[in-house]
């Protein structure tokens, strides 16, 4: 023991927790921007972005978000762009949030009744139109409940980036108890405070996922995405 | 790009990589079939058990789904020795594995539990079934049979998520390559074979539990 736990423990836990949200909200954003590509080629009318966008979910929903890191962390370095972890952190994370939520948007879009799209077509909109001005909007409604869901999945996952040696909150957590050596006090402030990020988010997404009607719920065939 | 890759060296590390594959899965097996008992327990005490039950299993899902595993894993191999448990990373991998896929487990059971139409109880209930009964033969059965998808993708999250437990050395899969990593200082190849590892795995898990949703739970 360096020092006792005190007040100041929860000043740095706190501050570290800003990087937990700025990491969170790159990832996140990234990931929205990523994922509409993603959900936009699964859902394509011809087969190559389909199965690109197809094998590309499959990589990152079934490896080790930790295992991607480490590869992202490593590969970048050895085809000579010098990383450091924060970077290779908000490229890992955007990337694996990407596939989540682009195959979250994927059923969402499936979801649409093929009439529309019909529609769409005979009243001699685009395909860019027809997405942008049908779908989306309609798809977006039941969209939101399971996005906002998945942003908790975000927050929980960034404290991985603490074993790459970024210092975010689990991280922080883990240096305050080295030298205080109160684990359990400082784990649990450090619960409360993920708790309190995670808590209203998913009870948000839980309250528009009642408000939509259980029909829509039905239609949407998005599979449970929860994870660790 | 001036880098040799030496996937070759990796090949003497074999031994190494087929333990840490050996342990993942006993920690993922374990996690599972103790998880889908706790879930099941759980999920009947949040439907059928009295208000401090429920509420005690609406605090326990909540605190696991809204905090990291890492930080609950820290949590049981670092915390819990303060107050005179002290666990080997691997049971205290074990353990947190479990506690963490029990609460998801039972919030999808839960689900399930709810979605069995009242008339099958009312049913059972009509046949001279006790309580009991009425849960074991006809509630759980249905109740599975409806969340079976669901249950194995968090299976499959679960087997992926073993690999978190190296940060407490534990000596599974992805702990083997940080050890390999570091001697042989081939990172990146060590790191790309196991994920690739891990891919298998996913791959392997998802269609043993399609085969068996399609050959026992949902013919068609």
């Amino acid at each position: 023991m360096i020092r006792d736990f005190s007040f100041l423990d929860v000043l740095i836990l706190l501050r570290a927790t800003q990087w937990t949200i700025a990491l969170s909200l790159i990832a996140f954003i990234g990931g929205i921007a990523l994922g509409l590509v993603i959900a936009i080629m699964r859902t394509a009318k011809y087969k190559i972005p389909r199965i690109i966008s197809m094998l590309y979910v499959e990589l990152f929903q079934g490896t080790p978000l930790l295992m991607q890191l480490f590869v992202l962390f490593f590969g970048m370095n050895i085809i000579g762009i010098k990383v450091n972890a924060w970077t290779a952190a908000a490229i890992g994370l955007t990337l694996y949030t990407s596939a989540f939520l682009g195959e979250i948007w994927r059923g969402c879009i499936q979801a649409i009744p093929k009439g529309q799209w019909e529609a769409a077509q005979s009243l001699g909109l685009n395909y860019l139109h027809q997405i942008v001005l049908i779908i989306f909007p309609q798809a977006l409604r039941i969209a939101t409940p399971p996005t906002v869901g998945f942003l908790v999945q975000v927050i929980k996952s960034t404290s991985l980036v603490s074993i790459l040696g970024f210092v975010e909150l689990t991280r922080a957590a883990q240096l305050v108890n080295n030298a205080t050596y109160a684990p359990l006090l400082t784990f649990s402030i450090v619960s409360i405070i993920y708790f309190m990020l995670c808590f209203p988010l998913s009870s948000l997404s839980l309250k528009l996922e009642k408000r939509l009607g259980k029909i829509d719920l039905e239609r949407t065939k998005t599979k449970n995405l929860e994870n660790f | 790009m001036n880098y040799v890759f030496q996937f070759e060296t990796l090949l003497r590390e074999w031994p190494l990589l087929l333990d840490g594959l050996l342990l993942t899965l006993r920690l993922s097996v374990t996690a599972m079939v103790v998880g889908l008992a706790v879930g099941t327990a759980g999920a009947a005490a949040s439907v059928y058990g009295t208000k401090i039950m429920r509420i005690f299993m609406r605090c326990y899902v909540e605190l696991i789904r809204n905090t990291p595993f890492l930080v609950q894993l820290f949590m049981i191999f670092l915390g819990l020795p303060a107050i005179g448990i002290r666990l080997s990373p691997d049971a205290a991998a074990a353990t947190a594995l479990t506690i963490n896929i029990g609460a998801y487990a039972s919030e999808i059971i839960r689900a399930g539990i709810e979605a069995v139409p009242h008339g099958q109880i009312e049913a059972g209930t009509a046949l001279g079934l006790t309580r009991f009964q009425v849960f074991r033969l006809i509630v759980v059965k249905q109740a599975f049979m409806t969340v079976f998808p669901a249950l194995s993708s968090q299976f499959i999250l679960l087997i992926l998520g073993t690999s978190v437990v190296s940060a407490i050395a534990s000596e599974e899969l992805s702990a083997t390559a940080n050890s390999i990593q570091s001697r042989t200082f081939r990172a990146f190849e060590v790191y790309f074979i196991v994920t690739a590892i891990y891919l298998f795995l996913a791959i392997f898990f998802r269609e043993i539990f399609r085969f068996v949703y399609r050959r026992w739970v949902h013919k068609t």
